[in-house]
């Protein structure tokens, strides 16, 4: 028995979607930055759905395999969730220094009030 | 020093603690009258008690934000203090403090926002290897038809600032290898700079964090930060513009 490669997509994105719900009832995620990772899941099994719409829609864009349009739509999924998580990450680097920098200042002004600076 | 002063020697260091003592003594030998702070980068050695038992002021970092984000803390303190000026030298001895007084007197007497310390070794160079030079070479060619004019050293670290720039500092400044981008930050709010030529010495210790490997993500962070700070300009810019049109229509 062949498995068509939309069923593996199938497949694959329950496992995602049970990884990432499994990860936030553990708290290893929390629930706002699993909004994307859920989407992302979610989106997938919805692609892997609509096999002859993906042959349509490759036949349309002028891809002769619809296989290869199905890696495109999911290469543009995971960079969307990645882009996303830079920004996340940057907005949580910037948030660290400034706060590292304000302990560092107002520790230093204590010590200082305490002649130990 | 809570109170502030006039003028702050400003040390950032990370690892330092073969050289900070001997930095700190010889600035507060020549310049008895100047508060000197260290800001300590989160190292694992013993930089701060160094820095501290040769009389300066000490101001650690919880945990390890690299040059930027530590001279950032420190130019935070010194505007939040109230200081005019701040003159920073890094802690590994390469910067000669008897040229303090020089680089200060020419930011007061030039009217800039900053006067930086152009390095001369000994030799006439820039007291640095040769990659390092080309790699200078390299940017001082790219920064020129930006800044619209040459600059010599645009990697010294060894610069004093007046607390115009302070208040930019403090509020915006490139966290990692900053000293080309700050440049470009001058730029954007039509700040100027003025070059002091000051020899360099050899470090008293330790070895220098830019690696040829990290020489590398150095020139390609360099040329990025510069990159997004022009576009940033041009946003800026474009913004003003559509603003005018508006206000005169």
């Amino acid at each position: 028995m062949m498995v068509e490669p939309l069923d593996i997509l199938a497949i694959l994105s329950v496992l995602l979607l049970l990884v990432v719900l499994r990860a936030i009832r553990r708290e290893h995620i929390r629930v706002e930055h699993s909004v994307s990772w859920l989407a992302a899941a979610l989106a997938l099994i919805v692609l892997s759905r609509l096999g002859p719409q993906l042959e349509a829609a490759a036949g349309a864009l002028g891809v002769r395999d619809p296989f290869l349009l199905l890696l495109f739509l999911i290469l543009i999924v995971f960079l969307g969730v990645f882009y996303r998580f830079s920004r996340i990450v940057s907005e949580l680097k910037d948030m660290n220094i400034t706060l590292t920098q304000r302990v560092a200042i107002l520790e230093f002004l204590l010590r200082e009030k305490d002649g130990s600076a | 020093m809570v109170n502030g002063g006039r003028t702050l020697i400003l040390i950032p260091a990370f690892n330092e603690e073969g050289a900070i003592g001997a930095v700190v003594r010889e600035v507060r030998e020549l310049l008895p009258d100047l508060p000197v702070l260290v800001v300590d980068d989160g190292s694992s050695d013993g930089t701060a008690f160094a820095a501290r038992a040769a009389g300066a002021r000490v101001m650690s970092l919880p945990c390890h934000l690299g040059l930027g984000g530590c001279v950032q803390a420190g130019y935070k303190l010194a505007f939040e203090l109230g200081f005019e000026e701040v003159v920073r030298i890094d802690g590994d001895g390469q910067h000669d403090p008897r040229f303090i007084p020089q680089l200060l007197n020419t930011l007061r007497e030039s009217g800039c926002e900053m006067a930086i310390g152009v390095r001369r070794g000994a030799g006439g160079g820039y007291g640095t290897t040769l990659p390092r030079r080309i790699g200078i070479l390299c940017f001082r060619l790219l920064l020129r038809p930006i800044l619209g004019r040459p600059v010599a050293d645009p990697t010294s670290g060894f610069v004093a600032v007046n607390r115009r720039a302070l208040e930019v500092f403090a509020r915006s400044f490139p966290l990692e290898y900053p000293e080309i981008e700050t440049l470009v930050v001058l730029q954007r709010r039509r700040f100027r700079f003025v070059e002091v030529p000051c020899p360099v010495r050899p470090r008293l210790a330790g070895r220098s964090s830019i690696t040829p490997l990290r020489s590398f993500y150095y020139v390609v962070h360099v040329l990025l930060g510069v990159f997004v700070n022009i576009l940033r300009l041009d946003a800026r810019r474009a913004a003003r513009a559509v603003g005018e049109t508006l206000h005169d229509g």
